[in-house]
């Protein structure tokens, strides 16, 4: 494979609320038994790429004992490998990433350690399947110093907070805004790159040298003419879980057939860490309708239209509706709970009555005892 | 130099279990949805701290090879130690099959010399249990014993099926007996051992010139007693079964659906390991009905679940109905099929609207002996078509067709085998 991968996990979210207060948004837990980095990092060992830095920066304790072992996902390999990159304290530099374009000249030893001509930069926090091999055919073909993975967005509250593009017929991008008020095309970029190496290099060292630090606004606005950039047009299931609303939707989204079907059962698999739980339970007045639940689980009581993730308790009589509960929860008896986020190891005692609505569900902190 | 390693017999065939086995070692038979058989005593050798371990394989043992491979889920892939599988071999001048448990063990003597261990403990891969061995060599060096073997009490009505261990007031073995038919003891020899190995030697040698089909129970114990060695029993309290009959399969498992089961799999403690092609979660459909279940990861469920256990990426479609039943991995069960009181191996396909388990209580005609307690078993790798009755007692293995079954319908106490499906 004569191509790299970078994933760029070290922003910090506040949209999340108290779902990434404490945890980088890669690590977000999603579809009942994996982790948002999982797709990506998926995606990238699936197509074919051997060696895979994630830089990561924000809350990194979570995602750092995830991707502890790079075996998982086929990248414990001695030619390659899962590097995974945080600012370090050197004798010219600050803690911290100050930016995307930033991040990646902090690590850019890895870029020129490289030998492969191409890196594809993507996010950690990308839920989607795709074959990067096809966008590299699609790059070649085209001659690009820069292929941008994007997508026509329907929905028009989505588009402010994207860069949007206008095309020419090539599909050149010719304008670039980043998310802009009045967004003026549907062509959204989904942050997701390729680059040839040594341009990638190039560009960071310009851009670094003039005291600017961001990979949209200061490398790709701004070359944007003088560099061939296009976009490569993906139509498949794609989601960024960057709010809660997002996220909760997404993790809803998995109990469709077809999407469900696509993600997780179809080849190429998602990989992810293994969890030793045994098979879920479902003890005497179980009813569990539209439901994904993982390992561990025990369940007595009615659980409807939610997403259980392992070792979850759901005592007698307790009903549990469009929720996402996270490891280690236990809902108590009796209970009635309705479009609520329950974090890890969170505990409801008997009885106790929560009702949140679909725009805005319930959050309850990793830990909370209610 | 390790002080103890295992060495786990895992080539026996489980003849009692029937189709269960015909492709695949005892060990390797799936239990309680995700789990093989051997994983019980795997699991115990690392959370015991036993990191070397040797699986004697003999019979079937492709399936037990895969799962094992190099011992990843159990934490047993080591630079010094690990597990090892050692499957029969030729030597220079010899070389034959494994004709005995103490000749298997024998024959693989140079893999332990390699770790030169104080102490050697004979496990088998058959059995569901938790047991700390560590706390058995403890006791084996507290009692300064030759031989600890390990015992479990039963009721004595049972204990005749059994080899007994009859005990002085020191936990001293005095006598052993191969299925008395009138016990003196209640306490059953549960194919634990640990032995100093420099006596294990000794004794396999002997055996080793003295009988052709050399073994623990028949020939190694009996000249230990002889010769006036120091043998005690280890007294294991708790949960131990040797799912060695369909019928016993069965229950076992039925056993772990129990609200508290006997065998806790949910404790944190004394986990138990697998290997598992990839983590999944299982999805329960709007037309899903479970009541007193177990279900892994994979499978997707749109049907009736009663009392049964699925094994990962089963597929129950819309309006089928699985009662008392245990359907093993990536089976497919199409709508509207009706299965009770079944065992449906791996990898089968049981076709729309057919009836599984049904019938009179008839003892299989040709394996009155396996298949006799209404227990229908469907070996791996099987389809059965759409529409057929099945009775109970029967057994099918193999791609069947319409044409093969009489006016849609296998009476109880049928068999009918045959080809497999090609993967």
């Amino acid at each position: 494979m004569k191509m790299v991968g970078i994933i760029l996990a070290s922003s910090k979210n506040e949209k999340l609320e108290e779902l990434a207060s404490e945890r980088a948004m890669a690590s977000l837990p999603i579809a009942s038994c994996y982790r948002a980095i999982d797709f990506t990092l998926s995606n990238m060992a699936n197509s074919g790429i051997k060696k895979v830095a994630v830089i990561t920066q924000y809350n990194s304790r979570s995602l750092l004992s995830h991707l502890s072992s790079a075996k998982i996902w086929e990248l414990g390999t001695k030619q390659g490998g899962l590097f995974v990159c945080t600012p370090s304290v050197t004798k010219d530099n600050a803690f911290e990433y100050k930016g995307t374009a930033d991040a990646l000249y902090q690590n850019i030893i890895f870029l020129k350690r490289s030998q492969e001509s191409y890196v594809l930069i993507g996010a950690g926090h990308h839920i989607y399947k795709m074959d990067y091999r096809e966008v590299l055919k699609y790059h070649i073909n085209k001659n690009a110093d820069m292929t941008i993975i994007s997508k026509n967005m329907i929905e028009e509250d989505e588009l402010s907070s994207y860069g949007i593009m206008k095309l020419d017929s090539e599909n050149r991008v010719m304008e670039f805004e980043e998310k802009p008020l009045d967004p003026e095309s549907n062509i959204a970029s989904l942050g997701i790159y390729i680059v040839k190496r040594t341009l990638l290099i190039e560009l960071l060292e310009q851009v670094i040298d003039e005291g600017r630090y961001d990979f949209v606004t200061d490398v790709i606005s701004k070359y944007r003419k003088k560099l061939k950039i296009y976009a490569y047009l993906y139509d498949g299931y794609w989601s960024n879980i960057r709010t809660v609303k997002k996220y909760y939707d997404t993790n809803m989204d998995f109990l469709k057939f077809d999407i469900r079907k696509q993600m997780l059962l179809d080849y190429p698999y998602i990989a992810t860490r293994i969890k030793d739980d045994p098979p879920a339970k479902y003890n005497l007045g179980a009813k569990v309708k539209n439901c994904l639940i993982s390992g561990g689980s025990i369940i007595e009581g009615e659980v409807k239209n939610s997403v259980l993730f392992s070792r979850v308790c759901v005592g007698a009589g307790a009903s549990v509706n469009d929720c996402i509960i996270m490891n280690d929860s236990y809902i108590g008896k009796n209970c009635y709970i309705e479009n609520a986020i329950l974090d890890k190891q969170v505990i409801i005692s008997d009885n106790q009555r929560i009702i949140g609505t679909k725009e805005n569900p319930i959050i309850f902190k990793k830990g909370a005892v209610i | 130099m390790k002080e103890m390693i295992g060495m786990l017999l895992a080539g026996g065939q489980g003849s009692r279990l029937g189709i269960l086995t015909e492709r695949t070692a005892k060990p390797a038979v799936l239990f309680a949805g995700k789990y093989r058989i051997i994983d019980f005593t795997l699991s115990n050798c690392i959370n015991s701290g036993i990191d070397t371990v040797g699986v004697l394989t003999q019979y079937q043992p492709l399936k037990l090879n895969q799962h094992i491979g190099i011992g990843i889920p159990w934490e047993l892939d080591r630079k010094n130690g690990g597990v090892m599988l050692l499957p029969p071999h030729i030597k220079a001048k010899e070389g034959s099959w494994y004709s005995g448990t103490a000749d298997a063990i024998y024959q693989n003597m140079h893999y332990i010399e390699e770790y030169d261990p104080e102490f050697v403990i004979i496990l088998s891969g058959d059995h569901i249990y938790k047991m700390d061995y560590s706390k058995m060599l403890d006791f084996h060096k507290e009692k300064n014993a030759d031989v600890t073997i390990a015992v479990l009490e039963v009721p004595i009505k049972e204990a005749s099926r059994f080899g007994i261990m009859n005990i002085d007031v020191n936990e001293k073995i005095i006598e052993f007996e191969e299925k008395p038919p009138e016990p003196k003891s209640n306490l059953v020899s549960m194919g634990v051992y640990i032995f100093s190995f420099k006596l294990l030697k000794e004794y396999l040698e002997k055996g080793h010139d003295l009988h052709d089909d050399s073994d623990f129970g028949k020939h190694i114990i009996p000249m230990l007693l002889e010769d006036e060695k120091e043998l005690y029993a280890y007294k294991f309290k708790g949960y131990w079964q040797d799912v060695g009959t369909v019928e016993s399969y069965w229950k076992t498992n039925m056993e772990m659906i129990s609200i508290i089961p006997e065998f806790n799999l949910y404790e944190e403690f004394w986990k138990i390991y697998t290997n598992f092609d990839r983590q999944l979660p299982q999805y329960l459909g709007q037309d899903t009905h479970t009541d007193t279940c177990i279900i892994s990861e994979g499978c997707e469920v749109d049907g009736i679940i009663k009392n049964s256990i699925l094994s990962p990426n089963v597929i129950i479609e819309k309006g089928a109905k699985v009662t008392d039943s245990i359907i093993m991995s990536n089976c497919i069960i199409k709508e509207n099929a009706v299965i009770d009181r079944c065992i449906v191996c791996e990898d089968c396909i049981i076709g729309s609207k057919s009836k599984i388990g049904f019938g009179e209580n008839i003892v299989n005609k040709k394996h009155p002996k396996i298949y006799n307690t209404g227990i229908t078993v469907i070996g791996e790798r099987s389809i059965i078509p759409e529409m057929i009755v099945i009775g109970k007692n029967c057994v099918v293995h193999g791609e069947t067709k319409k044409e093969d079954y009489k006016d849609a319908e296998l009476p109880s106490g049928e068999t009918l085998l045959m080809k497999e499906v090609k993967q």
